[in-house]
């Protein structure tokens, strides 16, 4: 039996006891809450012709909406994570109807990047992914999730959203602390132990970032590395999306590999476009995306892994050097960058 | 032919919406035309014009610009239909919250940005929650956390529609708008359609221009706020 049809056969006051969140839809709907022993037929029934048609809503329709908020809310809850094994990508063609080189699988754990210059076609690529491409994009591109084609209501639902983006141009507009932040995020995701959350999150973020911060922090005055930080460490246990976009984050300010870590630590896929050889590298793969299509996808070599090396050492160097620079120390720049 | 409604806020990116999802079905061929509805100035069909997208502008003035909009949208599809459109597309910008040009039978469409507060969704009436479509913008500059709040509260206040996200800079998320704007119902005429909300009704003394501020000049459909 469909249990929607008999939510609004519930007391107000044992539906907001058994589903709390229900409480948001007489708050988004504008309904302000009298007697929470009607039931919510009843309440619904009872509201005036004048205060409906303010609203423009008739009581049909509001009991229709309870029902699909009730339904897409329950949805929601039940399916806190978006989970995904791998994507597929098969190939297809370039501006001038080249077929591409192959079909590419990425598994969840991995960091991808993806390099080629401004509109050689990395934005078109990334937007295939998010929609879930079928061939039905200029790029006839198909995108399998887990092996098999995805449901297509996954396209349009909040639920399913396949990639999370993080990028240097983004910033928290929101008028609220860090903790409140955080917990409005995790409420949305209808996630329980909330101010648990915040705290775990706060407490990694401090761990990229140079400079730490609190839940008591006001959002909008955290520095520019300190809002990546957040937004890395909050996209990493409370982003519903398995993959996880990072867009030119090469002068954040803050830990790259440890950034990077966290989020495949938490099961995400991470593509990165990006030219900084200190991220393209800790990728286990380089897609290389010209004239619209995928030129070539070239796996990260033993060499270059052990060039990496060389290039986190120099990269540590200069992360000693911005906290001198951040401690008001004078700059002591010896042979260490010499070879 | 089909008959598009797009609204929003002022500035939310209505016209760059329009203009990129247009732009990505070009190799279609379709005749798509726009309609730009406004209250006093608009240079939006100049944005048109520079790409080669043909519009017309109605301007209400003085007038409510939903009681404008729908005693000229008939006239206005018939037009597109003499002028042989494929698409005829109607932008609006809904002004005081609870207007809403949407009519029953035709794809509706709200544009909102993501700038606009998460208490926003709940501000906005049947613009919003009557929407089969809701575009959410400027994606690009706030974080992934605030961009997920907000389309929680607009699934809520809108529990049955498509949400997607378009970013009228590049054009993100257009060329599926542009699909779903492609495979909109096909309509002959509105004549007979219904809209799917009454329209805010004033009929008062200020209605006809009155202007002077008093009880005694207060006639027609007054409301009163409860004060105490």
């Amino acid at each position: 039996m469909n249990e929607s049809v008999l939510l609004e056969e519930f007391k107000i006051k044992d539906l907001l006891d058994k589903y709390p969140y229900s409480k948001e839809f007489f708050n988004i709907n504008g309904l302000p809450i009298d007697d929470v022993d009607n039931t919510v037929k009843d309440y619904i029934d009872s509201l005036g012709y004048v205060f409906l048609e303010d609203m423009g809503l008739n009581q049909e329709d509001l009991i229709k909406r309870f029902r699909s908020f009730m339904c897409r809310m329950k949805a929601i809850r039940e399916e806190p994570a978006f989970n995904i094994r791998d994507i597929t990508i098969l190939g297809g063609r370039d501006k001038t109807e080249r077929p591409e080189e192959k079909d590419l699988k990425i598994c969840i754990g991995e960091i991808i990047c993806i390099v080629g210059p401004t509109g050689s076609g990395k934005s078109r690529l990334l937007a295939d992914i998010e929609w879930m491409a079928q061939r039905d994009t200029p790029t006839r591109r198909q995108i399998l999730i887990n092996g098999s084609v995805p449901p297509n209501d996954w396209r349009f639902s909040v639920e399913h959203k396949l990639v999370a983006q993080l990028s240097q141009n983004m910033n928290f507009v929101m008028d609220v602390s860090v903790g409140e932040f955080i917990i409005l995020h995790a409420q949305s995701r209808l996630i329980d132990n909330s101010e648990r959350k915040a705290q775990e999150i706060v407490s990694h973020a401090n761990e990229l970032s140079g400079e730490r911060f609190d839940i008591n922090t006001p959002l909008t005055s955290l520095s520019g590395g300190q809002s990546r930080a957040l937004m890395v460490a909050d996209t990493a246990f409370l982003s519903t999306s398995p993959i996880v976009l990072i867009d030119e984050i090469e002068n954040a300010g803050i830990n790259r590999k440890k950034a990077l870590e966290l989020l495949i630590g938490q099961n995400k896929i991470v593509l990165i476009a990006t030219h900084d050889p200190l991220l393209a590298l800790m990728g286990n793969k380089r897609i290389v995306v010209k004239n619209g299509g995928i030129q070539k996808v070239i796996t990260t070599t033993s060499n270059e892994k052990k060039g990496l090396l060389r290039l986190t050492e120099i990269d540590n160097i200069l992360m000693k050097y911005r906290e001198s620079l951040r401690n008001g120390q004078l700059l002591e720049i010896g042979d260490e960058l010499l070879w | 032919m089909k008959l598009i409604t797009i609204s929003g806020p002022p500035s939310s990116g209505k016209t760059s919406v329009i203009i990129k999802s247009i732009e990505e079905l070009k190799d279609k061929h379709l005749k798509i035309g726009v309609l730009k509805f406004d209250c006093l100035v608009t240079d939006d069909d100049k944005l048109y014009a520079a790409q080669n997208i043909d519009s017309k502008v109605g301007l209400s003035g003085s007038m409510c610009p939903d009681h404008f909009f729908v005693s000229n949208i008939d006239d206005c599809l018939n037009w597109a239909i003499g002028q042989s459109y494929d698409i005829l597309i109607s932008e609006s910008a809904g002004l005081c919250n609870r207007c809403s040009p949407h009519i029953k039978g035709c794809t509706a469409v709200c544009v909102i940005d993501n700038l606009m507060g998460i208490n926003t969704p709940k501000k906005i009436g049947p613009m919003l929650k009557m929407a089969d479509i809701v575009v959410i913008t400027k994606g690009d500059i706030v974080s992934q956390a605030e961009r997920e709040i907000f389309a929680l509260k607009i699934r809520q206040a809108n529990p049955d529609g498509i949400i997607l996200h378009v970013n009228g800079l590049t054009g993100q998320g257009a060329g599926e708008l542009g699909t779903l704007i492609e495979t909109a119902t096909e309509i002959e005429t509105l004549v007979g359609k219904e809209l799917r909300i009454s329209m805010p009704s004033a009929l008062c003394s200020y209605c006809l221009g009155e202007k002077l501020i008093g009880l005694n000049k207060q006639m027609g459909n007054v409301r009163k706020m409860k004060l105490d």
